[in-house]
């Protein structure tokens, strides 16, 4: 019940919010995710990472095709549940609009929240992609609302895009739920689903469309920098946070497991993808001159490790995926809101028009830099912990592979740290009032972000503990038929 | 002991806490305490500990919480303390200390002293943690954190972009080097499955000298210690670090951080001797970076580029001794150095005080009547790192001449050509510095003065240690116990080769000599005929231009490395991501759109046509049926 809990509850205030006046909607989309995160909070407490599938809620929902409501949570899923949980209420805080009816935003928002725990949650193959699509909706809107000047092309092209991957991963699951004995969409039917090597091939390379376009893997993302450029911030966090890690995630809960005759062939060249992408997008960040582009294209490549470090097919890769997933939304709405934060008081994105910040706004600077030095994985940080588990994962895999991805960290630090000196150092006597420092809900959305980053760097045991048995016995389905 | 312990790392980093949040609110007095007073506290902690564990014939292991735990392999958070840790330690919160002290005079005036102290502060924690882990993560975590650590405190005048670009530099090549020392560790990892220091040395007394993965591990390792030790190929950043406030280059950038990479070593010697190759290598690089950093600190005329490029060559003696297999005396040059380099930068720092910022010996000259003591501890830091007896320098650096003998006799004659150079450039550097006439403006004239007591006695404290310093290891020829060695010996098993007792004589009476040839003719050349270094580049002759201008090491990265990859940065960009990818996806987009519209010519509505086309269909679904049986 707690599962079903965890989608209702947004969804239903989704639509209260959306009729309320902006202040009240503020507040209650507020109360209305925080009671989510005290939801998932008692759950996590009551997680017995031993047993599979808790809290789990099973109904009839297309009995005539073998379609079932069915969701729950085990260790592949819990991280992301948390951290949409965890990150929903932040983005609300940080939400602030004043035209196009703001209360519709908090609505979407909430919506958004409600469609991505779906997706997350699902154990129905169908259920599932019925949520994927649906989490495409709401931010569809919320950029065609309230997007910068050129959203029309973009989000045009964002919707075609994912909505072309979606449709392969259709074509995907329908030949698989014809194929398979159990003749229903239920998760281990399609576990067991006695494909031929070459079927599973084909059905390989249709989710894989689906994902790659999502998480965005090269060269399938070149939707990205322009979609999150143009998004309001609002949704540059839901895309970046938690949307891009629908597809991450999915590589685990459903790619992996269903097809795994194909991945001995079909994973050199999946990691061959991720870890150019980790290259194209770290060394493009390099040069990049808009604060939002150079962030997207630092996400490419780490999202890029992310995938690489899956598809190693590894304890550590994966645990190191999972706990990244979880780090990088962390870390990336904090670094988006810090460029929101700098617009709204400069009202540019341009790094040519900025600096200097650090001088009027030291707390601001402070914040940026311990989100910085998380992004470039010093220890004790967070980001460490999951690039760490990650580069050693593709060792595993590959010396080589591995130390190629781990330019990354070299790379890293230097687009990060240009950012922060264009940004941040020097001086910089062009702007037109003073630049006042933090205010109360700005903080209200870093300190917490910032604790997290800081306990998870130094105490990551335990969210490596939980998820530790779900992973063990994915990889054991994945490796008993190779 | 066990919390005893805990408390030396972590009484630094709560002064961070305190004044990284509360500071800007605290008086100076306060904040500056609280920085000093953690750190002295630490210092005090070390003593405590002391001689209950150099007593001990073993190193303790304190295990306080599992840190990174998979299936594989766990990691313990634990601190490792021995011999060599303590060493360490006493050089870290000692001189550390004496730093923090001298430093409440230095950035008296600065807006930002309470930042300083903070950042000092943190520097202290993540030392500590370098040298007490007890597996290579938590070094690494130390390791990492000295570096930001570093990129905070060079950029420390963050108004100023050329401190912002010389932290970036130092940050961006030390990850260069953090990449090999992780491929290092994912080495260990996968081969042996621990990081324990005490495990790895066993492991290596038990796998066949030279072995591949043995090599492999201690290459990356090494790499790793070139960029935090600043040797060839990744040196090339400590000289811009000097950029930052004087005590940072004192603390950080001669005496403590960059000696990370000797430290890392010498607690791994046991794997590292399973490695011939390795060993050479160290051993070549070492002696190279000596020389050739000696000569360009020849050039210098920045009283603190002259000391940092000889900090790189002091580096390059430490890394021979350990490549020669001496690591006891590579660690007594650590410490010797941690003693005068810390003087000789804290004398540079009272220099520029005194002066208002001016850092050109060519501005300076006569400063010995001004400036009484820190002329004084300056002579003495310049006599020991010239390696005058009995000062400290000329132990540490005898040992390593005589090992090095040992292993090579042309490198022996190329570190000896490298002693003469240190004596030369460190001789100019006093000599313009200290005497002959003052070359300042009037006002700088006017405002000469000797620094505060906060500055002076660290200048004294440190003096004293480059005086005495090199008595912890006499020389075998004069029967005395060499203390250092013997107090090394459980951590280091291989004892250092004995050279032949005529051979130490030889070697002394003719450094002494050598010297005293060096002293009168740097004092005729530059205070009796009054040589100038010359005021504009253009006068140079082409090899003083070299030198002058550091070998375009600099330039020659910065064409072949930094500036083809902005530019491939640039043309990804623009070529391969907007043009071809993204222009591949709008083309597929426009031939949909387009392949629409000339589809709905095919929806004639006649049936016949529909017909057609389904028969068509079916015979194609047949075929294909049948190919893919």
């Amino acid at each position: 019940m707690i599962s079903l809990a965890l989608i209702v509850i947004p969804f239903i205030f989704a639509f209260v919010v959306a009729f309320c006046n902006t202040n009240t909607a503020r507040l209650l989309a507020i109360i209305a995710s925080i009671i989510n995160l005290l939801v998932t909070a008692y759950a996590f407490s009551q997680f017995d990472k031993t047993s599979d599938y808790q809290f789990a809620y099973l109904a009839d929902w297309i009995p005539s095709i073998g379609a079932k409501f069915h969701i729950g949570m085990d260790g592949i899923n819990i991280l992301l549940i948390l951290l949409t949980n965890i990150l929903s209420p932040i983005i609300l805080i940080s939400t602030v609009v004043n035209h196009n009816k703001p209360s519709l935003m908090y609505g979407l928002i909430l919506f958004m929240q409600a469609a991505l725990l779906g997706v997350f949650l699902s154990l129905d193959v169908l259920l599932y992609y019925l949520f994927w699509e649906l989490a495409l909706l709401p931010i569809y809107l919320i950029i065609l609302l309230w997007g910068s000047e050129n959203k029309y092309k973009t989000v045009v092209k964002f919707f075609i895009y994912t909505l072309a991957g979606s449709l392969l991963m259709l074509a995907s699951i329908l030949y698989v739920y014809l194929k398979s004995p159990g003749g229903n969409f239920s998760i281990d039917n399609f576990y067991n689903n006695h494909l031929s090597v070459l079927e599973q091939k084909w059905v390989f390379i249709g989710f894989f469309a689906a994902f790659a376009i999502k998480i965005p893997i090269i060269p399938f993302h070149t939707w990205q920098a322009s979609t999150y450029t143009e998004a309001p911030t609002s949704g540059t966090m839901l895309l970046a946070g938690i949307m891009l890690k629908m597809g991450t995630y999915s590589l685990l809960r459903w790619l992996l497991p269903i097809t795994p005759l194909a991945l001995s062939s079909m994973l050199p060249y999946a990691i061959g993808l991720a870890v150019i992408g980790i290259l194209l997008g770290s060394i493009i960040a390099l040069t990049q001159k808009h604060f939002k582009t150079l962030l997207a294209y630092s996400s490419l490549a780490h999202v890029g490790l992310i995938s690489a470090g899956i598809f190693a097919l590894n304890m550590d890769g994966m645990k190191g995926g999972l706990l990244q997933m979880f780090n990088h939304g962390i870390i990336v709405v904090g670094l988006f809101y810090i460029a929101e934060i700098v617009n709204r008081r400069t009202s540019s994105y341009q790094l040519s028009e900025l600096g200097g910040i650090r001088s009027f706004a030291p707390q601001l600077a402070s914040y940026f830099l311990i989100l910085l030095l998380a992004s470039v994985a010093l220890p004790l940080t967070n980001g460490f912990i999951g690039e760490f588990l990650l580069l050693n994962g593709l060792f595993q895999y590959n010396m080589w592979v591995s130390a190629i991805a781990g330019l990354t960290i070299i790379l890293g630090a230097a687009y990060m740290l240009r950012l922060y000196q264009k940004t941040m150092l020097g001086l910089n006597y062009q702007y037109q009032r003073i630049i006042p420092d933090l205010s109360i809900t700005e903080k209200t959305v870093l300190i917490p972000l910032c604790i997290i980053i800081i306990y998870i760097g130094i105490f990551p045991g335990y969210l490596l503990d939980v998820i530790n048995p779900s992973v063990e016995k994915l990889l054991s389905i994945i490796k008993i038929v190779n | 002991m066990r919390e005893l312990v805990l408390w030396i790392p972590l009484l630094p980093l709560i002064g961070f806490i305190i004044n990284i949040i509360w500071g800007k609110q605290l008086p100076k007095i306060i904040s500056g305490g609280i920085g000093k007073l953690s750190v002295l506290a630490s210092f005090i902690l070390v003593c405590i500990v002391w001689p209950s564990v150099s007593s001990n014939q073993g190193p303790v292991t304190y295990a306080y919480l599992n840190w990174i735990e998979t299936s594989s392999f766990t990691i313990p958070f634990s601190f490792l303390i021995d011999h060599l840790t303590l060493v360490m330690l006493g050089i870290i919160t000692g001189v550390g200390f004496l730093i923090h002290l001298y430093s409440d005079g230095y950035m008296k005036e600065d807006e930002a002293y309470y930042r300083f102290f903070a950042y000092l502060n943190l520097f202290i924690f993540f030392m500590l943690l370098l040298v007490m882990g007890s597996n290579l993560l938590i070094t690494f975590i130390g390791w990492e954190g000295v570096g930001l650590c570093s990129y905070l405190l060079i950029g420390f005048w963050f108004k100023d972009h050329a401190n912002n670009d010389a932290a970036n530099k130092a940050f961006v090549i030390n990850r260069i080097g953090d990449l090999g020392f992780l491929i290092g560790i994912f080495l260990c990892l996968y081969h042996y499955k621990t990081l324990d220091y005490a495990a790895l040395n066993s492991i290596a007394a038990t796998i066949p000298i030279g072995a591949t993965v043995v090599t492999l591990i201690t290459l990356s390792l090494f790499f790793g210690a070139t960029g935090k030790s600043a040797q060839i190929p990744l040196y090339t950043w400590l000289p811009d670090a000097m950029a930052g406030p004087t005590p940072v280059s004192a603390l950080i950038h001669a005496a403590t951080m960059v000696t990370a990479g000797i430290y890392l070593i010498a607690r791994l010697n046991g794997l590292f001797l399973a490695a011939p190759l390795t060993m050479n290598i160290i051993f070549c690089i070492g002696i190279t970076t000596a020389f050739l950093a000696a000569i360009m600190a020849i050039k210098q005329n920045d009283i603190k580029k002259v000391l940092a490029y000889s900090t790189v060559s002091q580096l390059g003696y430490m890394f021979a001794a350990l490549g020669a297999g001496a690591f006891a005396s590579g660690m007594f040059h650590l410490t010797t150095h941690a003693f005068f380099k810390a003087l000789l930068f804290l004398c540079a720092g009272s220099v520029i005080h005194a002066m208002s910022g001016e850092q050109d010996i060519r501005k300076m000259g006569g400063l010995k009547g001004n400036l009484k003591i820190t002329h004084l501890c300056f002579l003495i830091g310049t006599l020991a790192i010239s390696g005058v007896p009995p000062f400290a320098g000329f132990f540490s650096k005898d040992e390593i001449l005589a090992v090095t003998y040992t292993k090579s006799f042309w490198m022996f004659v190329l570190l000896s050509v490298t002693s003469v150079f240190t004596a030369i450039y460190m001789f100019r550097l006093y000599f313009l510095t200290f005497h002959g006439p003052f070359r300042g403006t009037e006002d700088q004239k006017h405002h000469l003065h000797e620094s505060p007591w906060t500055m002076t006695l660290p200048l004294v404290i440190l003096a004293i240690l480059a005086v005495f310093g090199g008595f912890l290891g006499i020389p075998e020829v004069f029967h005395m116990p060499h203390i250092f060695k013997t107090f090394l010996s459980t951590v280091i098993s291989k004892p250092g080769t004995e050279v032949s007792h005529f051979f130490e004589y030889c070697l002394m009476g003719v450094s002494i000599l050598a010297l005293i040839i060096i002293v009168i003719g740097v004092y005729k050349y530059y205070i009796k005929n009054n040589n100038l270094p010359e005021a504009s580049e253009s006068t140079l002759n082409w090899w003083q231009k070299a030198i002058y201008n550091k070998f375009y090491i600099d330039e020659l990265y910065n064409a072949v490395i930094v500036n083809p990859i902005t530019q491939l940065s640039k043309w990804v960009y623009r070529i391969l991501d907007r043009k071809i990818t993204d222009g591949i996806v709008n083309q597929i987009g426009l031939s949909t759109l387009l392949s629409g519209q000339s589809m709905r010519k095919l929806q004639t509505g006649g049936t016949g046509f529909y017909i057609f086309a389904m028969v068509i269909g079916i015979i194609a679904m047949l075929c294909i049926n049948f190919l893919f049986k």
